[in-house]
This record gives structure tokens, sequence and C-alpha cells, in this order.
């Protein structure tokens, strides 16, 4: 290879990269201004719902509107920070029954691949990790918006759900029958970077 | 012949209904808190357990204001003659602790469940607000101190009641059975 040629492969890498990057923009998930929430919804004895979140957690994800494929997520969760509105419920949660938070101070998850739909809904795969378990889970998702914010950024949010067990996560305190899963719900808004 | 208020050699009725009131609630206070701690969901003195445990609990930090107030305005029976310095220096040290650990030990409990800003129910009578809350886990390091400050008053119990049985069984002195209001006069040593 001429010294020409190879010069002209470096720039049309550095090029495409570039190009590349642009569109896949990096989001960083708005815990600041708190307009991202991780929620949990669980039966209470099959007869009500049960609603808590975790108030900490943070984390970031590319999206590129041209190839939605190559996005990519990663959350990372204070599991002490689990709130249900009730302090010696909260207590509970944090124990050794559930979350054990002293021992798994942290949740994660980590997508492993995307595919989205033209009407903006798509599938969201990924690793969770909790309580130092760590299983695949599948989180459907919804792209609620994108465009500026009236302060000089540009916003992307999404919507998901997804249901796990908590037996999977050696979670075995009996809460009774209609209590073995819970379903997550996350509502993310990223600022691009 | 009873005394209503403490003598010089012997303690008045209320004191030792106090104590032995006291003794009791913590005998069974400190059990209850392991076992209502235990309990499944579905048990059905998961809700009702802790509810006696905070109700009793309130009526210990009533009972030591009420012991407290009663110790300022009567004479405490002095130490038996018989007992060695460091013995007395360490009763009292021993009692002061418990006072200590008996206070800080209901208000850390109190602190658990008012975290939120909810108040206890005393009993079926009344509820205590909340007074302090919101603190960051507030719930979790209350709860921490609760534990350790409720082990701290069992160990300190067991080594009261080996102090009082030596002063009876060894000793053969008068102490123990002062506690029950057996003896109206100390038998002095000649």
């Amino acid at each position: 290879m001429s010294y020409k040629n190879y010069l002209g492969t470096i720039v049309a890498g550095v090029v495409l990269s570039v190009s590349a990057n642009l569109h896949a923009d990096e989001y960083l998930i708005d815990t600041k201004g708190a307009h991202a929430f991780i929620q949990f919804k669980i039966s209470h004895l099959g007869y009500s719902w049960l609603l808590g979140r975790f108030n900490e957690f943070g984390g970031s994800f590319s999206y590129d509107e041209k190839n939605p494929s190559a996005s990519k997520v990663v959350v990372t969760i204070n599991t002490a920070s689990i709130d249900s509105n009730h302090a010696e419920r909260d207590k509970h949660l944090r124990g050794e029954d559930f979350l054990e938070v002293k021992k798994y101070p942290e949740a994660k998850f980590v997508s492993t691949s995307y595919e989205e739909k033209v009407d903006g809904k798509g599938t969201l795969k990924g690793d969770f990790t909790l309580r130092g378990v760590t299983r695949p889970i599948v989180i459907d998702v919804r792209q609620v918006g994108a465009g500026s914010d009236p302060w000089g950024g540009f916003r992307r949010g999404f919507e998901g759900t997804t249901r796990i067990a908590l037996k999977d996560y050696n979670i075995d305190y009996d809460l009774g029958p209609a209590s073995k899963e819970l379903e997550l719900q996350l509502h993310i808004e990223g600022i691009r970077q | 012949m009873i005394a209503i208020k403490s003598e010089p050699d012997r303690y008045g009725v209320p004191a030792l209904i106090l104590h032995w009131l006291m003794a009791l609630l913590v005998a069974a206070l400190f059990p209850l808190g392991l076992y209502m701690t235990s309990l499944d969901y579905y048990h059905p003195w998961y809700q009702l357990g802790p509810w006696w445990h905070k109700s009793f609990g309130l009526l210990v930090l009533v009972l030591l204001v009420i012991r407290m107030v009663w110790r300022g305005i009567n004479m405490n029976p002095r130490p038996l003659s018989a007992h060695r310095p460091w013995e007395v220096s360490l009763s009292l040290f021993v009692h002061r602790l418990f006072y200590l650990l008996l206070f800080f030990t209901c208000i850390s409990g109190y602190l658990i469940s008012t975290a939120d800003g909810r108040s206890i129910e005393f009993f079926t009578w009344f509820e205590v607000p909340a007074l302090i809350s919101g603190i960051e886990r507030q719930e979790d390091v209350a709860g921490d101190v609760h534990f350790v400050l409720a082990v701290s008053i069992i160990m300190l119990t067991a080594l009261h009641i080996a102090g009082a049985l030596k002063h009876h069984f060894i000793d053969r002195d008068e102490t123990l059975k002062r506690i029950f209001g057996l003896v109206a006069k100390e038998k002095r040593r000649v």
C-alpha cells in the first residue's frame, strides 16, 4: 500500500467513524431534574396494587434515528433508595428478606440488543443484575418523543415495562401466590450531550 | 406494713412495682422484637406483634420517666453497709447505664416507626405523633441503633442478675431480698 493510499484509508476511516458517532447521539438520563422514574408495581394479596420506586439511579443511552438497533442503554440503581412511601416497609425491603442492600447496594441493567418497529415501539433486551444475580430480561419499549427543550437542549424519552419473578433473583420471602412477580415501569428522559 | 416512700434501708412499693414491671416488659419486649421481625407475611401476628411491641415500648418510656421523677422526689435506699466501695460504684454505674439504654432504646424504636411522619398508636387509646422524621435513611439507622441497644440491655441484665445472685448466694446479704420488699431492716454485719 502506497503512503497516499494509506493516508486516504485513515481519512476515510476517521470520516466514517465520525459520521457514525454523529448519528448515534449520547444521552444522559435526566436524574438531576428528576425527569426519569424507575417504578415497580406488585400485587398486594391479589386484592390491590402496591407501587414504589427507586429514588437514586443514573445512566445513559445512545440512540441513532437512522440506526435504532445500534442503541445502547446502561442504568445503575442504588437499591437502598427504594421508596414505597412507608418507612417500616422500606426498612423491610432493604433487609435480608428482600434486597439485602448492605450486601448488594447496586442493581444494574446493561442492554444487549434493541429492535425498533416503525410505530416507535421496540424490544430492548439486556442483562439485569439484582441481589447479585444477573439474568437476561426483555423490556417492551415505546419511544414517547424527542425534540428541543425550551432551555436550549435536546431531549428524548422512552417508556418501558418488564416483569421479573422475585425467585429469579433469590428473593424467597413469601408474599402470596399473586405476588411472585412484579412489574418494572421505566420512564426515562435523556438529555443529548 | 408497707411503705409508699422509700426509706434508707428499704424500697417503697412504687419503686418495687416500677422495677418489676419494667423488668417484665423488657423481658417480654426483647423476644417479641426478635419474633415479630422473623414472621412470614401471612402470620396472624405479622401486624399484631409490632403493634403490641410499640405500645408496650412506649409504656416503658412512660414508666422510665415516672421512675426518674419518683427517684428525684424520693430518697433511694442507701447501699448495704456490707457492700464494698467498688460494688457500690459498679451498681451505681450499671443502674445509670440501664436508664440511659432504656431511654435511647425507646427513642430509637420510636424513630423507626415515625421516620416517614406516621404516628404510633399507644394501645387503642391515642396516637403519639412523629416529632423527628425525614432524616436520610432514618428507619435503617434507628433500626440498627435500636437492635444494638436492646442487645446491650439484655447483656447488662445478665450482669445485673449475676450481681444479685452473687449477693444472695455468695455474700449472703439482703440485696436480693430488698428488691422483693422482703426485709424491713438491714441486718448489719458485726
